[in-house]
């Protein structure tokens, strides 16, 4: 029998496709994961509603270290669906779930849903103008990782949007704010100093995407530091060089101040 | 007496900062309280009876001393005031970590020699301690009224034995000294840095002395026959003799402090406070390292430590530089035996005592502005013996938590952990002895009755073989690391174990690594060493990883998990050497934090062991008994029923010294047994004697209790155990 990767998509149960609802309802069990994303706009029994079938959801220990024992050795004789925040692929632990149903000789197969990487597209920033995007962590003892400080900086250096996904502590019921990255990133640049994430940067933020009242600013980090974006999933963007069109739709759906019309350094 | 403390206090051309060391009951405790006696601290009937130093009452009932406790006195010497700070150090092997910690603060040590039993393996020890320090000696035989009156020699035969002594020593001198005062440290007789004398019967004589006062020697031994003590100490007084030698022959903060410096601090010796260090400035940026922590009932933690610039003040701003924290100056003080005087401050050069540094551990280093911290003080021995303790009642484990946290912090070289299947706390120390003594003061000082295990044997793991490269993955797989272990020579340990690589992560690493290749490794492996720890070294042979330096500090880590628990018993490991040879990691940080990192290493390093010949070591003590001729019987047969091995037999008179090696496992309630196999007659000490292979036979046996006590499954695992199974 098989393995079902299938997304869940961004916000509420109804973002599924109508393709990954009805392998959802023919399958024997159903396993589902929310330690990559959040799905904010629901809860799990409305999920085993919509399918009518109850769900075991997964801690991270489970998926990553028990992922063979747990769900792979059902799928033997069984069909099983698997399902993830956003699009099973972007999140990207998923890929190496497939090699090991592949190694235990199980079909596995993949049914897509819309993923923050589409939907970011909603800031009106363009999709191919996006450089390699890079997670803000939460720091821990003896570790506070600065990497994505050094992602922006390159993607600027070339012109490129960055997209900063900010970290999930499921287990511990933490979601990161817009507000705690741009924290985070003001201590990278105190400690590493080469004006890339300053008070004067320009960010944009999306919360809620996928949902119908997302939320969408864009300004300055002095300013946005202090605005409040409602309720998490939030996700940042530090834009590179914007095209006029990029200016005009910040402004007229992102409350961007104006004079970034005339800023020819932005 | 304050007053003058006080204006000596800021001359540091007129202080003495010294200890006196010696092997168990040569006498040092008797030495210091009647230098105290002479110099006015105590009165002079009470001397050698009281052991003020001994201020701990468990140390007065014990008879020995166990921790270093510190007083100041006030000295004269051609016409001039001395300031002299004395530090007492307990001489017994279980206690090495004080006396290591006391080293730090001195700058002089009188080495004590019990005339009768001369140079015993105790203070070849206790000398190391010194040397390694840049802690310069000076001699003291002791005990001379034992030649005189109880052997009966000649003056002549006296002679001999103080040259065999002086030789002896000088020896040990010559072997551990730094380089640049192998000769100039040496003891004479001539010059007076050889004194000798009864510390007991308060008198002692050097030749200096004897030229200026005409004393000869023929009239003490006269006076000594005739039972007449109190001419006897009015015409060679023992505090004069040997404080005369302390002034003369130990070095001054200043001069001391010029050569101290550079090998204690790792900093940069040119920046302002380098040179203020150098120089012992008072007006300074402050800095000073605890030596010794202390739990005053009334003021609560009480730091002592060495000041090496600027002036302590009360209401000072501090860092504490390795807790990384910031405290303030509360009391700042001295010791006059067991009482601390309070004074506004302290400048460089003295010995101080603060409250205020809540977070301090012994070997801290307090600074005004942060620093690079002084050298990790460096331990002999690494704890061997471990308890299992329980409230005995449940409404004290609160106070039992805090109570074992202070003790920590007191001693470092004890260690609290909590069995997490039994909830009990275990306590490991460096014998039976100082676990003992602990668990009394858990008792008499905190009020609080525990039930004690029978004492538990700390082993240690390691491996014989190189391995293959052995792969670790994180749990996500996005981590790979490659590693390959390897056991370590003897040489490369033994260099740990004297501190001469340092533990921790190199500052200097060509330094470490040039040393590395001296002993035989290949030199462009030892350059990349990171990291040493409890006589493992962790080496990066990777080259041009991206993003290796963004988790070094989490293999780091891991690396100290492998090595805290290892594959077989989750006990210690040892001499294993861990190469980083392969890496790949994620590019984005949220798929490689600690929870993906540090199992990925963990399991690579232990797999790699696996497949390495992994085998048991077990600790082994040193046992040095004197016994007279007729119960030599008895005692081989009490060694060699503990797996023991005689090494050595030497007989002086009818008293045999038989010195023995055997396990730690097997000499648990030896002190009852070679009591009643010698009628008591026996005298014996033990100390640490390293780690040796347990018999694989033994081994199995063993590896299965350990595993059952930690509530793990009690059959030794196996390669297929611990690898990844994907």
């Amino acid at each position: 029998m098989a393995i079902y990767f299938i997304g869940l998509g961004l916000y509420d149960e109804k973002d599924i496709t109508l393709k990954g609802l009805e392998i959802a309802r023919k399958c024997d069990l159903v396993f589902a994961e929310f330690y990559t994303s959040l799905l904010a706009g629901t809860r799990i029994e409305k999920i085993e509603e919509l399918i009518g079938k109850p769900i075991r959801v997964l801690n991270r220990e489970e998926v990553e270290l028990h992922f063979e024992r747990i769900v792979l050795s059902e799928a033997k004789n069984k069909d099983v669906a698997f399902l993830t925040a956003g699009d099973p692929m972007v999140a990207t632990t998923h890929a190496d779930l497939r090699i090991r149903a592949k190694q235990m000789g199980i079909e596995s197969y993949v049914i897509h849903a819309p993923s923050i990487y589409s939907a970011v597209s909603i800031t009106g920033l363009q999709i191919y103008k996006f450089g390699k995007s890079a997670t803000v962590a939460y720091p821990e003892k003896n570790w506070f990782p600065t990497s994505h400080y050094d992602v922006i900086k390159e993607n600027k250096e070339r012109g490129l949007h960055t997209l900063l996904f900010l970290d999930i502590k499921a287990d511990q019921g933490r979601y990161m704010t817009a507000n705690e990255a741009m924290e985070i990133l003001l201590q990278v640049e105190e400690m590493k100093k080469q004006n890339v994430f300053t008070p004067e940067t320009f960010v944009v933020v999306l919360a809620r995407a996928g949902s119908l009242n997302p939320t969408l600013k864009a300004g300055y980090v002095k300013d946005m530091i202090k605005e409040d974006f409602g309720k998490q999933p939030h996700i940042m963007v530090v834009p590179g060089r914007l095209h006029i069109v990029e200016k005009e739709y910040l402004v007229a759906f992102a409350d961007a101040p104006e004079e970034i019309l005339r800023r020819r350094d932005l | 007496m304050i007053a003058k403390i006080k204006e000596l206090m800021t001359q540091p051309e007129r202080i003495r900062n010294m200890g006196i060391a010696a092997h168990i009951d040569h006498g040092k405790t008797t030495l210091s309280d009647n230098l105290l006696a002479g110099a006015g601290m105590i009165s002079e009937e009470l001397a050698g009876k009281q052991l003020v130093l001994d201020f701990d009452e468990q140390e007065q009932a014990r008879g020995i001393t166990i921790n270093a406790a510190n007083v100041s006195m006030v000295h004269t010497y051609e016409g001039k005031e001395y300031l002299i700070n004395l530090i007492d150090t307990p001489g017994h092997v279980d206690f090495g970590g004080d006396v290591t910690r006391a080293m730090r603060a001195i700058d002089g040590a009188i080495i004590v020699v019990d005339a009768v039993e001369g140079v015993m393996p105790q203070t070849e020890t206790v000398l190391r301690q010194a040397l390694r320090e840049y802690v310069k000696p000076v001699l003291f035989i002791n005990k001379v009224d034992r030649l005189i009156r109880e052997l009966k020699l000649t003056p002549q035969q006296m002679q001999e034995r103080f040259v065999k002594i002086i030789t002896d020593v000088n020896r040990l001198i010559k072997r551990y000294a730094p380089e640049e005062f192998k000769k100039q440290w040496l003891v004479n007789v001539n010059d007076g840095s050889v004194a000798f004398g009864s510390a007991y019967y308060n008198w002692a004589l050097s030749v200096p002395f004897m030229k200026k006062t005409g004393v000869s020697f023929k009239e003490i031994i006269d006076l000594t026959n005739a039972g007449d003590l109190k001419t006897l100490r009015k015409k060679a007084p023992l505090h004069v003799v040997v404080l005369d030698m302390v002034v003369r022959h130990l070095p001054n903060p200043l001069e001391a402090q010029k050569y101290r410096i550079p090998h204690l601090w790792r900093g940069d010796i040119n920046s302002d406070v380098g040179q203020a260090m150098l120089n012992c400035d008072p007006k300074g940026k402050m800095v000073m390292v605890v030596t010794k922590i202390i739990i005053d009932k009334h003021a609560g933690e009480v730091s002592t430590g060495r000041v090496w610039s600027g002036t302590v003040k009360t209401g000072q701003e501090v860092y504490l530089i390795s807790a990384k924290r910031k405290a303030r100056i509360q009391q700042v003080g001295i010791y006059m035996g067991p009482e601390r005087v309070n004074m506004e401050a302290v400048p460089a050069g003295n010995i101080v005592a603060v409250t205020g540094l809540r977070d301090a551990m012994a070997g801290e280093t307090v600074a005004q502005e942060p620093i690079e911290p002084f050298e990790a003080l460096h331990y002999t021995s690494e704890p061997v013996v471990t308890v299992a303790i329980e409230a005995k009642n449940i409404k004290d484990l609160p106070r039992l938590i805090e109570a074992l946290r202070q003790l920590a912090k007191e001693d470092p070289t004890l260690q609290v952990k909590i069995d997490q299947e039994t909830g009990q706390h275990l306590l490991s120390g460096m014998g039976e002895l100082h676990l003992e003594v602990k668990l009394y003061k858990l008792k008499e000082d905190w009020g609080i009755d525990v039930d004690v295990s029978e004492p538990i044997v700390v082993y240690r793991e390691s491996i014989t073989k190189v391995s293959p490269i052995v792969e670790g993955k994180s749990p996500n797989k996005h981590n790979r690391f490659y590693v390959v272990v390897e056991p370590m020579p003897d040489n490369i340990y033994q260099a740990i174990r004297d501190g001469e690589i340092p533990e921790g992560r190199p500052k200097d690493k060509k330094a470490v690594a040039k040393k590395l290749a001296e002993l035989g490794m290949d030199y462009e492996i030892a350059k990349g060493i990171v990291d040493v720890y409890r006589g493992n070294i962790f080496l990066d042979n990777t080259k041009g990883i991206q993003y290796l330096n963004e988790v070094m500090d989490l293999l780091v880590d891991g690396f100290h998990q492998a090595m805290d628990e290892g594959p077989l018993a989750k006990e210690p490991v040892m001499k294993v050497i861990v190469r980083l040879v392969d890496a790949q990691i994620h590019e984005d940080n949220v798929h490689r934090g600690p929870a993906q990192i540090y199992p990925a290493i963990r399991t690579a390093i232990h797999c790699a062991m696996m497949k390495a010949g992994p085998v048991l070591y077990e600790p082994y003590q040193k046992v040095i008994i004197n016994v007279p001729y007729e119960y030599m019987g008895p005692v081989s047969r009490e060694i060699s029923q503990r797996r023991g091995q005689l090494l050595d037999m030497r007989q002086e008179g009818e008293v045999m010294t038989i010195i023995a090696k055997a396990p730690v496992a097997e000499m648990f309630g030896f002190a009852g047994a070679i009591r009643s196999a010698t009628s008591g007659r026996a005298l014996w000490s033990t100390e640490h004697a390293g780690f040796e292979r347990v018999p694989q036979e033994l081994a199995i046996q063993i590896i299965r209790q350990i595993r059952q006590r930690k509530g793990l499954d009690p059959n030794p695992p196996t390669e297929k155990d611990i690898c990844p199974q994907f």
